[in-house]
């Protein structure tokens, strides 16, 4: 009798399971979309092209959809993520590397919902839970610019997520659990510039994606919005208040930062921010940056803290020539040789050509991260604002004279307490894979 | 292979892209003006331009300077006779001159940030500019003798040039 029953328990819970998996995969399956003939230019608006550019400079597509050294768009990108390696994807229109056989109807599904021309499903490090907010009108202007641009025969190589992580019908459960579809929505009490800030931030430019810390499985914690991230090995700092930067990111920081790459109250760009804006956001019309300016000073309450720009300045700067001395602390001597011919700031305000230290972000964040990245690496010529070029230190400085100087930086430019085990972060970050573009 | 402009002049480097750019100006081009000194970024005799801003080409790889404009000593002026330049010849300012290409260079950049330098700003932007025959109050002379003249003072002859081509 017992026997019976177990039997029948099992036999329940195998149908169950078995149940369970078929609406599951109902619930996950999505069609295929026929392919169709590459169309040709003539079928595309030359102002649906031209502001496909722009839409997909504001997106920094190339940022991802290259590889360095590689073809623009051709793909093959390597994205780390704590998952595994995740290449990008060929989105030239090449028809048999490429989307030359995508429909606009499977461009705009794949933007909207994360679902491929053969039904499966993408993986959320192509952001199409902040695509979904574009207009089908900005998706239709993308589309007719990626169609048009020159084919590349490209094959990306294969990712190396582990099973059963790779299973794409998976991420119908990641789907059900954090991506809402839908356009983005005014905020009516907002002025139109907010929301077309706000519309580029959530939606296109996708800055949560590095700014906004994830959970577990990936997804952004929306309760944590732009309060900062650790990405590549370099740190995405908060763009709200918590940004520790001495001086706020008021509108006009920002808007020079997105504009030109260097903020001269708060540095240059490098790392993984490069390609968003050497390439992308540097080439959009004004107004766009100046709506992210207006969102995100928004965000950051900067106008509440502008009064405090001026004091904070000339803190900074009084600051500037330590070192140059008769020092005998051998710390300062090292900055001395090794950096203060550049950075050294006469008042009142500091040249944008001159990073003035004790304004950088990357002193006051929580940890040396971004500070190691930059002396190691330098920031060449295709980095940071045009013309302006730093050496990498890294066959130069030792471990310990990377430590000395950022302790001496921490101690003489910041208020902040001192960083820890800095020279092991300085062994962390030399031997991670370089920054790949 | 990596184009750079180099004095005015579009220039093929075949040095690999990790090369220090040093490396290609001297071994390469064989421009010699440009000295190397410690090799590792801390003594200022390697100093060149790069889009007209002092940089040390001793640790500066090829590759981080592909399409810029870079300037040695041969290029500030097409004659030799920046303000600098004639400063120094006019004070007498090098001893032995190993460092003193970097020198000028560095104090290049000095003046077009500040036209009328302190002494802490001379002090500061010269720190990293080693000079083992301490010819350093000549420097500091000769450079506040330039800077008079590129603001129009008075203080005698020579023209005054601008370095070429490079805005």
């Amino acid at each position: 009798m017992e026997d019976a029953l177990i039997r029948r328990i099992a036999i329940a819970i195998v149908a169950a399971a078995v149940l369970g998996l078929l609406g599951f995969s109902l619930l996950a399956w999505r069609p295929a979309i026929a392919p169709i003939e590459r169309p040709s230019r003539a079928n595309f608006p030359a102002e649906a092209i031209a502001k496909g550019e722009i839409l997909a400079a504001a997106g920094h597509c190339a940022a991802c959809h290259s590889r360095q050294g590689g073809q623009p768009f051709a793909g093959g990108y390597a994205l780390r993520t704590p998952f595994g390696t995740i290449y990008s994807t060929n989105i030239t229109p090449d028809p048999e590397t490429g989307i030359g056989r995508w429909s606009l109807e499977a461009f705009a599904r794949a933007m909207h919902e994360g679902v491929s021309l053969d039904g499966s499903h993408l993986f959320a490090a192509f952001p199409y839970d902040h695509y979904t907010k574009l207009s089908d009108d900005d998706v239709k202007a993308l589309y007719a610019y990626f169609m048009t641009q020159p084919p590349v025969r490209a094959t990306a190589p294969a990712n190396t997520i582990p099973f059963p992580l790779n299973v794409r019908a998976l991420q119908e459960g990641w789907k059900i659990l954090f991506f809402r579809s839908g356009r983005y929505r005014t905020d009516p009490s907002k002025s139109a510039e907010w929301n077309r800030g706000a519309y580029l931030a959530e939606g296109l430019s996708d800055c949560g994606g590095c700014h906004t810390p994830r959970n577990l499985l990936g997804a952004e914690k929306a309760s944590d919005a732009y309060a900062g991230a650790v990405i590549e090995d370099w740190i995405a700092p908060a763009l709200t208040e918590a940004n520790p930067s001495p001086v706020p990111w008021t509108q006009d920081e920002l808007f020079s930062y997105l504009r030109t790459g260097v903020g001269s109250l708060h540095g240059a760009t490098t790392g993984p921010m490069t390609p968003v804006i050497r390439g992308g956001l540097s080439t959009v019309p004004d107004a766009d940056n100046r709506a992210l300016a207006v969102y995100f000073a928004d965000i950051d309450h900067a106008s509440a803290r502008e009064s405090a720009v001026e004091a904070a300045m000339s803190r900074a700067l009084a600051t500037s020539h330590l070192g140059s001395g008769r020092e005998y602390d051998p710390d300062a001597r090292l900055y001395a040789a090794a950096c203060i011919a550049c950075h050294y700031n006469s008042g009142p305000a500091p040249l944008p050509a001159r990073p003035e230290l004790a304004l950088n972000s990357a002193l006051t964040l929580p940890e040396p991260t971004n500070f190691i990245q930059v002396v190691l690496k330098g920031v060449g010529n295709t980095e940071g604002g045009p013309g302006l070029v730093m050496p990498g230190y890294a066959s130069a400085l030792t471990d310990a004279d990377i430590a000395r100087l950022a302790a001496y930086l921490r101690r003489t430019r910041t208020d902040r307490p001192p960083w820890t085990d800095v020279e092991k972060k300085v062994v962390a970050i030399r031997q991670s894979p370089a920054t790949s573009q | 292979m990596t184009k750079l402009d180099l004095n005015g002049r579009i220039v093929s480097v075949r040095s690999p892209d990790d090369s220090p750019l040093l490396w290609a100006i001297r071994d390469e081009i064989g421009l010699t003006g440009t000295k190397f000194g410690c090799g590792i970024g801390l003594c200022g005799a390697c100093t060149v331009h790069v889009d007209g801003r002092a940089t040390r080409s001793c640790i500066t790889p090829v590759g981080a300077v592909a399409g810029a404009k870079v300037t040695t000593i041969e290029g500030l002026d097409p004659e030799g006779r920046h303000p600098l330049q004639i400063a120094w010849i006019e004070l007498q300012v090098p001893q032995c001159g190993y460092c003193q290409s970097g020198q000028i260079m560095q104090a290049a950049t000095l003046l077009r940030d500040y036209p009328n330098p302190t002494d802490q700003d001379i002090n500061a932007v010269m720190a990293g500019s080693l000079c083992r025959c301490m010819t350093y109050v000549r420097i500091r002379k000769a450079i506040k003798l330039a800077a008079t003249r590129m603001r129009g003072g008075t203080a005698g002859g020579g023209s005054v040039r601008g370095e070429t081509g490079h805005g």
